[in-house]
């Protein structure tokens, strides 16, 4: 709808990485065990991707899928295709136990975009970088909120809830100032 | 700071990114039980020093709950484990019995 | 006096002259000078006055152990206290002030504490101010507080920014020295990720100062053919300026990077702090030279015998021109022979021992200094400077046997390995008897996760004192840790040249026999002034704990945390205890091992980003309108929306009649909202909620109830059912996320075989309370969807569009009005928010705020959450048995609240009050009842609740618990006011407005 925006209205900030909050991005949040019959379908109806693995994202073009706990999936898509995409799995999952919920609205999402772009996360998060598997999708905290990541690009995409929008992006301002880049 | 491994996400999760949940294996007694079970399910706490299981949640994560082993002295980890469990694993209670032969073991 | 020496100097660059200045002074000094060394350079040896007696202090040391030189550091927002002068490196326009005196350094009136020396004994503090009380009060405390205490908290905000950095790492190597750079040199030739740590601005430690000789190569050059390899290693990180701080559980350890300390204002971050979770930590510390308690040993001049060699070597600084060196062992004499190599003069090595010939002494003689065996240092003469030292026997009680002029002491009593970071947590130590001191007992090491050794002490740090020991040690340790860490070992240790040294002689007291007015003059704390006989008086008074003798001399216990003194304290206390020293044990090591400053722990959180506020997709147009906000957990909320000319209370007010007259607008965003979905989600409500909510309609509203399983209230919230398998519940703004917990606990951990999924979808939405007699009139001009009374009744739901958005509506009322909830994406929960303004504007529409809120429910007698709740109220208690089923045969909380005290009809309950004077009750008031208690207390027989002035009914109406709840209606009661009075108020009925309820059913 037109009248959607993003949490920052596509606030960003240059320092020794570059940091872009997108959006608004289309989100699904979807619970449902793995097992469950027509949910490898569902995934691909929605976004096109095959079911992730543990702790994986499966990134196709500007859709993805992410394994967010043993029964949780988040899926992503554009924003205006959240519809169309929960139709297919509603569809697909008729009769299995399952919960799909659009939660576009709830997020707000950055890109965390240079060479350096893990210092700047490093800074906030307890995660080992050495040891991140290339598609793997990292849920954590930055600070004090939580936050899920993964690499794309020549950076990150860095997710969070709506509401933290702005202490996110201070955050990652902070962290990504000139001068703070560790040789 | 303890690092526990989730067993749901295989991620080695710092303290930081879990809440506790203090004391596993507890049996709930609801409508029909007696004072003393009521009180034993609500506050009497093993609290040993020494081997104890404990509840977890993964909250900066994938949000599960899970259980852990660990040694209140020491801070030794002896294992996770699903919460979904009604007992610790046999394989976990071996373990821990052949580094503390003088565990009673868990109830 | 001291000065710079014309030549030498290792590290510090001639050609690029700096200038600083001290208490005003300007002076100069050289690239590489720490503060410590550019002051001794500017024969500025009295940098400071003692804690309690105001004593004249000069710098002792040359590293973090030095316990008197701390000054204050810049100016403005770059002022820091307590900064040592011998881990400050110099800069150019560096300012610093010396700290605790009046008027002046030079001239202190405190030091009459000095001359009252003999009434401030250890214990002072306890026993003078035990009574009378008064006197505390109004006497001591002031006076205390005014002249004791070191610098001075800065006044003005911290013009600099810090931050935190996460970092993993297979082995981390604690100290550059050259255990260090040995051990780090094995485990990055291992393969295994190394980070190497250093706290100053160069590696190699103290072998460059010592004249080591390593792999047939002088010390220096060894080292920076080490470091050169390391830096060419990708597995390696090297950190200079970089302390490791402190060793937690687990391998995490904690270090204090000062990024730009020396470099203020250039744009980095001024310190960082390293969070590293380490496999294996390899602790090459060093080792903290330890002074001699002779009387006088204080006074400035009187320095460690290592600092002294130090500041000659390593910044060509002579600390006098005329030194006495007195020893226990050998180590000192490379001080000696260092000072005559500069050219200076050594007036006498005054050795404790009665057989001296090691290598050292002998080299030492061979140069032509004397030696005086057997001998001790009886007192040091001087005031603010030292003139010169009285020797006496060693084995006598202080008679003087000689005089000699000079104004420098090198004292070297031995050597304590630095075993802070091994014992931090849990490091067990032994005492080593050759060497007097305590060091790692690699039997013990701390443990972590695996139950395994994860410390392995290396070199000086683990008592292997002499170049030659280290080395082998630190290439051993490397080896032990490496394979620990999972790694395969290669490397050959270097080799240093072996220089026998002979054993030191243990001398805790000098002379040996000193009587009581020399151990008055003898310090063991420099920094919190205690002294031999304060601890020895303590062990007269039955202090015969370490830990206790500790807190009752306050020794160990200032900044530098004993650094210099325990050792000497605890030998102190053995002997007058009788007592073995290994058997009095030390204190326990806690890190810091360094001071840490604030702002690197606080990181990122200051300012705008110090917690995580909140903002519902609203907050824009509320802070655009100048609402006053209040938090509510971590949001932001309005508590009103003042006009111009309005206060607060009026602007309330205000939007409390609009809203029962017109329409009023609330950002309800907040609200907690979670989906619960499955076909096991009614029995899973069921439980969680005290009513029933499987029963409730699609379509229809349902207020319910959460409680603890002790039966205690929670949460309480209005629950909407979506469809056959979907429930949305609501609750309270603070309450979302712990709820949604609550739900994921029971549905993981103890149902987990029932079908139930849950999803929190509070920040989805954006939500809007339209509340007035005009709120349908607005929903109906934006038109859409049917929201009529017959369509849309009272609790009830209903999707559609009003305007040209696709909405939710509730007809839910928590103000008693006729009232919509309505909730749209969050994406567009401002250009809602502004199309209802816009449309409602005709109808009297306008923002109102949580007060306004507050206040409509409680003239309404509906609860609130953390105001009639407090974690020991039972629903019974607010007259809410209704909500609370009682067919159902188990809800968490139950069982709870059948225990005897909760069911017990002795329960004060709620009811409402109306002050007699139409006054408002305080908040937090007691309805007091009559006599005493048992601790002479007046009896209560309930509290307030919540109060209020109700701008419809204008009066105060309050809501309370009161022994006997609505079977008082119509009592006159006493509510305590802050003054000490009552004010009188009737019970009554709490619902105050609309009781039948007509107004919210239209």
């Amino acid at each position: 709808m037109s009248n959607a925006v993003s949490a920052l209205g596509n606030a960003s900030f240059d320092g020794f990485a570059k940091i872009r909050e997108i959006g608004p991005v289309g989100m699904i949040s979807l619970r449902a065990k793995p097992e469950v019959k027509g949910l490898a379908k569902a995934i691909k109806a929605a976004v096109g991707t095959g079911l992730p693995a543990q702790r994986q994202i499966e990134i196709s073009g500007d859709k993805a899928a992410g394994w967010m706990s043993p029964d949780e999936y988040l899926l992503i898509l554009p924003y205006a295709e959240t519809a169309a995409a929960m139709a297919a799995i509603d569809k697909a999952l008729k009769g299995e136990h399952y919960l799909a919920v659009v939660v576009s609205d709830a997020r707000a999402v950055f890109h965390v975009e240079g060479a350096k772009a893990d210092q700047v996360i490093a800074k906030l998060s307890p995660v080992d970088f050495a040891k991140m598997g290339a598609n793997e999708l990292r849920r954590t905290r930055a600070a004090q909120v939580a936050v899920a990541f993964w690499r794309e690009g020549d950076g990150y995409t860095l997710v969070c809830f709506r509401s933290v929008a702005s202490y996110v992006l201070g955050l990652l301002s902070h962290s990504a100032m000139v001068g703070s880049e560790i040789k | 700071m303890l690092i526990l491994e989730c067993p749901y996400c295989g991620v080695k999760a710092e303290e930081t990114e879990l809440s506790p949940g203090y004391e596993a294996h507890l049996k709930r007694f609801g409508p029909g039980s007696s004072d003393t079970e009521f009180e034993d399910y609500m506050f009497a706490r093993k609290n040993p020093k020494g081997v104890h299981f404990e509840r977890w949640r993964h909250v900066y994560g994938c949000g599960k709950w899970f259980l852990a082993a660990r040694d209140t002295a020491t801070l030794e980890v002896f294992g996770t484990y699903a919460a979904q469990s009604s007992a610790p694993p046999a394989a976990l209670q071996d373990k821990i019995k052949a580094k503390r032969p003088d565990w009673k073991g868990y109830k | 006096m001291s000065t710079r020496l014309q030549k030498g100097g290792r590290l510090i660059d001639r050609s690029a002259a700096l200038e600083f200045s001290f208490n005003g002074k300007r002076l100069r000094g050289y690239q590489g000078d720490t503060l410590a060394s550019a002051l001794l350079a500017n024969d500025q040896m009295l940098v400071g006055r003692s804690f309690k007696y105001h004593r004249p202090r000069g710098i002792v040391a040359a590293g973090p152990e030095e316990p008197n030189a701390l000054v204050g550091l810049g100016k403005g927002g770059r002022f820091e206290p307590n900064q040592r002068v011998t881990t400050t490196e110099l800069f150019e326009g560096l300012e610093a002030e010396s700290q605790n005196h009046w008027p002046s350094l030079e001239y202190d009136v405190g030091v009459v504490n000095n001359s009252l020396a003999r009434f401030l004994p250890g214990g002072f503090y306890y026993k003078t101010f035990m009574y009378p009380r008064a006197a505390w009060k109004h006497l001591f405390e002031p006076i205390i507080r005014a002249s004791a205490g070191l610098g001075k908290a800065p006044r003005e905000k911290d013009a600099d920014r810090y931050e935190q950095l996460y970092a993993f790492c297979d082995l981390l190597v604690v100290g550059g020295g050259i255990a260090g750079l040995q051990a780090a040199l094995i485990a990055g030739a291992s393969g295994a990720k190394v980070i190497v740590l250093e706290q100053t601005a160069f590696w190699g430690g103290r072998a460059p100062v010592d004249g080591d000789v390593i792999d047939g190569k002088p010390a220096a050059l060894w080292i920076n053919t080490a470091v050169q390899a390391l830096e060419a290693m990708e597995n390696v990180t090297l950190r200079l300026r970089c302390a490791g701080v402190g060793v937690y559980d687990h391998g995490y350890v904690l270090a204090d990077e000062k990024v730009a300390d020396h470099t203020p204002g250039d744009g980095r971050p001024k310190h960082r702090l390293w969070r590293i979770r380490a496999g294996q930590i390899v602790t090459a510390t060093g080792a903290i030279e330890r002074p001699l308690s002779f009387a006088g040993n204080d006074i400035p001049g009187v320095m460690l015998a290592g600092a002294l060699r130090e500041y000659v070597v390593n910044f060509a600084v002579s600390a006098g021109d005329r030194t006495v060196v007195v020893t226990n062992n050998d180590d000192a004499y490379r001080t000696a022979i260092a000072l005559v190599e500069a050219g200076l003069v050594v007036a006498a090595v005054v050795d404790a021992r009665v057989t001296v010939t090691g290598a050292l002494p002998e080299r030492a003689r061979a140069l032509g200094i004397r030696v005086a065996t057997g001998t001790a240092v009886v007192k040091v003469k001087g005031g603010k400077r030292v003139t010169g030292v009285q020797l006496g026997a060693q084995a006598g009680e202080g008679a003087v046997l000689e005089e000699i002029a000079c104004d420098a002491v090198a004292m070297s009593g031995g050597w304590s390995p630095v075993v802070h970071l091994w014992s931090h947590c849990g490091g067990k130590l032994n005492w080593d008897v050759d060497q007097q001191h305590f060091r790692p007992d690699a039997t013990r090491p701390p443990t972590g996760a695996d139950g395994a050794a994860m410390v392995v002490a290396v070199g000086a740090a683990n008592g292997a004192m002499t170049a030659a020991e280290a080395l082998a040690d630190a290439a051993k340790g490397a080896g032990i840790a490496v394979k620990a860490a999972g790694f395969k070992a290669s490397g050959k240790a270097a080799v240093a040249e072996a220089v026998a040294e002979a054993r030191m002689e243990p001398v805790w007291v000098m002379p040996q026999g000193a009587g009581p007015n020399l151990r008055a003059k003898m310090w063991l704390d420099y920094q919190n002034d205690v002294k031999v006989s304060d601890v020895q008086l303590a062990a007269r008074e039955g202090y015969e704990s370490v830990e206790h003798t500790k807190r009752y001399t306050t020794l160990g216990m200032a900044t530098d945390q004993g650094k210099l003194s325990n050792i000497n304290g605890l030998a102190v206390l053995a002997h007058a205890l009788n007592e073995d020293i290994p058997r009095v044990g030390t204190t326990t090591f806690r890190p810091p091992y360094v001071p840490v400053t604030l702002g690197a722990l606080a990181g990122e959180s200051r300012g705008d980003i110090f917690q995580p506020l909140r903002r519902t997709p609203m907050h824009s147009w509320h802070e655009k309108m100048q609402a006053y906000m209040e938090p509510v957990g971590l949001w932001r909320r309005p508590y009103c929306f003042p006009r111009a000319g309005e206060n607060h209370e009026q602007a309330v007010h205000r939007e409390v009649n609009n809203t029962r007259t017109a329409l009023g607008l609330l950002d309800a965003s907040t609200l907690g909202k979670i989906i619960v979905k499955g076909p096991d989600a009614g029995k899973f409500l069921d439980m969680l909620y005290t009513g029933v909510m499987s029963s409730l309609p699609v379509g229809k509203c349902r207020y319910g109830l959460m409680c603890s399983e002790q039966g205690f209230l929670s949460d309480d919230g209005v629950v909407a059912r979506i469809d056959e398998e979907t429930w949305l519940c609501h609750t309270t703004s603070g309450g979302a996320d712990r709820i949604h917990a609550w739900m994921e606990d029971w549905l993981q951990c103890e149902w987990w075989d029932w079908q139930v999924y849950t999803a929190n979808i509070t920040e989805q939405l954006a939500q809007v309370a339209v509340v007035g007699p005009n709120a349908r009139k607005l929903l109906e001009k934006l038109g859409g969807m049917d929201v009529s009374k017959e369509t849309l009744p009272f609790m009830a739901w209903a999707d559609g569009t009003l305007g040209e958005f696709d909405v939710r509506v509730y007809r839910i009322s928590f103000s008693g009005e006729l009232s919509y909830e309505i909730a749209v994406p969050a994406s567009q929960g401002l250009a809602f928010w502004e199309a209802l303004h816009k449309a409602g504007a005709e109808l009297g529409a306008m923002p109102y705020g949580t007060e306004a809120l507050h206040i409509m429910r409680a003239e309404k007698g509906f609860i609130m959450i953390g105001d009639e709740t407090d974690g020991t109220v039972i629903p019974q208690d607010l007259n809410l048995g209704w909500a609370i089923s009682k067919k159902k045969a188990d809800f968490l909380g139950k069982r709870g609240q059948e225990r005897v005290y909760l069911a017990s009809p002795e329960r004060w309950k709620l009811a409402g009050f109306e002050t007699l004077d139409s006054s408002v009750v305080p908040d937090g008031s007691y309805i007091v009842a009559a006599g005493k208690n048992a601790n002479g207390q007046g009896n209560t027989q309930g509290r307030v609740t919540s109060t209020y002035y109700s701008p419809t009914l204008k009066r105060g109406i309050a809501m309370g618990l009161i022994h006997g709840g609505l079977n008082r209606i119509g009592d006159i009661v006493e509510f305590n006011t802050v003054t000490g009075g009552t004010v009188k108020a009737r019970v009554v009925d709490p619902v105050f407005y609309d009781k039948d309820g007509e107004k919210q059913n239209v």
